[in-house]
């Protein structure tokens, strides 16, 4: 009996030393997880920190020393000015018509989606199936193979009708509703399907109108999918370059960001100090919403993409 | 419960979406097939256009710049997304752990992923061509980094990769999000279950959290083929397709991705129907490798 309980004391106690190193072993282990992911964070953001220090120096120090610390941070500023009165740049401009056209773009694109995708899940015809499949199945095609005959297509309804596209807003903001509401109208068509239509069944009985329907009862039910939809779609056209490269060309009065940044890279070839003052400039703004508005953001953009 | 029947008000609801669709996608995508059989060009066609029937595909598959685009723009996706996918799942891995400042980690990794593609490239551009020719570690290494002719992105195939270190930074955050969105959704029981049968981290990876989420898998693995093949505001900033360099005894861009060598057929080569018709090449082939990639990971999820 003693023998016994002896042995069980042995046991308990090489338990709690196994225990013990193996506790030990998982804290070192999180100790070296912690060391690397702050490397690879370091090494991130490091790109950007190199933005940052090089905006605040004149081109030979950017050239000869872009490692170290700019000797007066005042440059910064000064070159800031610089890209602010650059007539490639405009930045005021630039960043007033990219703001112009994402808004506008992005608000079309949830209404039309919206009211389009409603549509398609409350009526179980075949031809809103047929729509659907449609709508969904332009999400394959590559900008690539529309891109020529749509600046065609601009140009000859400008020339024939006079509904002039190229190098308008206008031009700009449709092009982008018709790119960007396929996957839109297949986000808000699952999100909808979710919905009981009691809801609706209830208002049309208090005597609402089709419309007033999704407008008031459909339409705000709709706000985190409507939060998904306009964060996948505002950070693409703040970000794209092509498309606005053929509709509004280069160098003409309405200019996107990206589109003023390629100009003046073009201009100010190894500039990199004003170079990298205007990336700088195009990235702020950027940065400011995003960490303003991270939790949403991300949210957002994953929602979107696992479905 | 009585559905709505499909009346003038739903065709009024559907009218801008239809509107433009059609003015978009539906015109200029049939106006664009039709283009290809013809002899469209930029250049002042006194007769009107001509049709040419297949000729601008077969003038297409003879173009070395074309072929060399084709397996550039192949090698590029393979490195990209292997490269984004290893990547953005050991990150997630490591911001999913029991570490500190998983939020703020997560928040960072995920940052260049807001920074467009153009102006994304030249923040690389000049990573590569005026900061490691700078690096002391590497300056002392090789010494001859230092020499113009030696940049990274003077020679092709540092070049192709350093397209893919810059498109590497910019979308391994944002694939490391759904990987993380995948892993925090597989249920704790199985690792309190795993852990108390003894089954140390290497395991739970391999019999949890990799089957676990494999449809995340067929989601990643998709964006980031489409997202590789797609690619073209990085490639025009970073490498604007340079360095020259000659395939089949012609002088072509050696970093020219198919997506810069329609661009620049049509608008550098004045080849609007040429181009055309590499670009519905494009379109078909990226229809039938992302078609068939989804299936092979539909089927693989269904194993598992």
């Amino acid at each position: 009996m003693a023998d016994q309980h002896t042995q069980f004391q042995k046991t308990g106690v090489q338990a709690k030393k196994l225990r013990q190193t193996r506790e030990t072993r998982a804290k070192t282990g999180l100790i070296g997880l912690e060391i690397i992911t702050a490397l690879l964070f370091l090494v991130t953001l490091f790109p950007i920190f190199l933005v940052l220090i090089n905006s605040g120096k004149t081109a030979f120090s950017v050239t000869a020393s872009p490692l170290t610390l700019p000797e007066d941070w005042l440059q910064i500023f000064r070159n800031m000015k610089t890209i602010w009165v650059d007539p490639n740049i405009q930045y005021g401009s630039s960043f007033y018509s990219s703001l112009l056209i994402t808004v506008f773009s992005v608000g079309a694109i949830i209404l039309i989606s919206a009211q389009a995708a409603w549509v398609l899940v409350r009526s179980k015809t075949r031809i809103a199936a047929f729509l659907f499949m449609m709508f969904v199945a332009a999400m394959t095609i590559p900008f690539q193979i529309v891109m020529l005959p749509l600046v065609q297509w601009f140009r000859i309804l400008g020339d024939f009708i006079g509904f002039r596209l190229l190098r308008t807003y206008p031009g700009m903001i449709l092009s982008y509703m018709g790119f960007g509401m396929s996957l839109s109208i297949f986000l808000y068509h699952g999100f909808i399907k979710g919905i009981p239509y009691e809801l609706e069944e209830a208002a049309i009985i208090d005597g609402a109108s089709r419309v007033g329907t999704f407008y008031q009862i459909v339409f705000p039910l709709l706000k985190p999918i409507t939060a998904t939809v306009m964060i996948l779609n505002g950070i693409w056209i703040w970000n794209d370059y092509l498309l606005p490269l053929l509709i509004l060309g280069k160098g003409n009065r309405i200019q996107t960001i990206p589109l003023a940044v390629a100009n003046f890279a073009g201009a100010y070839v190894k500039q990199w100090d004003l170079i990298l003052t205007a990336i700088l400039m195009a990235m702020i703004p950027v940065i400011i919403v995003f960490l303003i508005a991270q939790k949403q953001i991300i949210k957002g953009m994953v929602a979107g993409s696992i479905k | 419960m009585r559905k709505q029947k499909f009346d003038m008000t739903s065709w009024l609801l559907l009218l801008p979406a239809l509107f433009a669709f059609v003015m978009v996608i539906i015109i200029p995508f049939i106006m664009g097939i039709l283009y290809s059989f013809t002899d469209w060009s930029s250049r002042p066609q006194p007769d009107g256009m001509q049709v040419v029937g297949l000729l601008n595909y077969l003038e297409t598959f003879k173009d070395p710049s074309f072929l060399y685009s084709f397996i550039v723009t192949t090698v590029y996706t393979a490195l990209n997304m292997l490269i984004i996918n290893v990547v953005a799942f050991i990150l997630a891995l490591l911001v999913t752990s029991n570490i500190k400042f998983k939020h703020a980690y997560r928040v960072g990794f995920f940052l260049p992923n807001l920074i467009g593609g153009l102006i994304l490239g030249y923040i690389w551009q000049f990573i590569f061509n005026i900061v490691v020719p700078n690096l002391p570690l590497i300056t002392e290494l090789i010494p001859a980094i230092q020499n113009p002719a030696n940049y990274i992105l003077a020679e092709r195939n540092s070049a192709l990769m350093a397209i893919v270190i810059a498109g590497s930074w910019q979308y391994a955050g944002y694939i490391m999000m759904i990987y993380v969105a995948a892993i925090i959704s597989v249920p704790g029981e199985l690792f309190e279950a795993a852990k108390i049968d003894g089954a140390g981290p290497w395991m739970q990876l391999r019999t949890i959290i990799i089957p676990m989420t494999a449809q995340a898998f067929t989601v990643t693995l998709f964006l980031t083929l489409v997202q590789s093949f797609k690619q073209y505001d990085v490639n025009v900033s970073l490498t604007g397709g340079g360095p020259a360099t000659t395939f089949m005894e012609k002088s072509i861009l050696g970093t020219e991705l198919l997506a810069m060598n329609i661009y620049n057929t049509a608008f550098k080569a004045n080849q609007l129907a040429q181009s055309q018709a590499r670009a519905v090449i494009f379109f078909l082939v990226l229809a039938v490798i992302s078609t068939f990639q989804v299936r092979a990971n539909k089927k693989q999820e269904i194993e598992l």
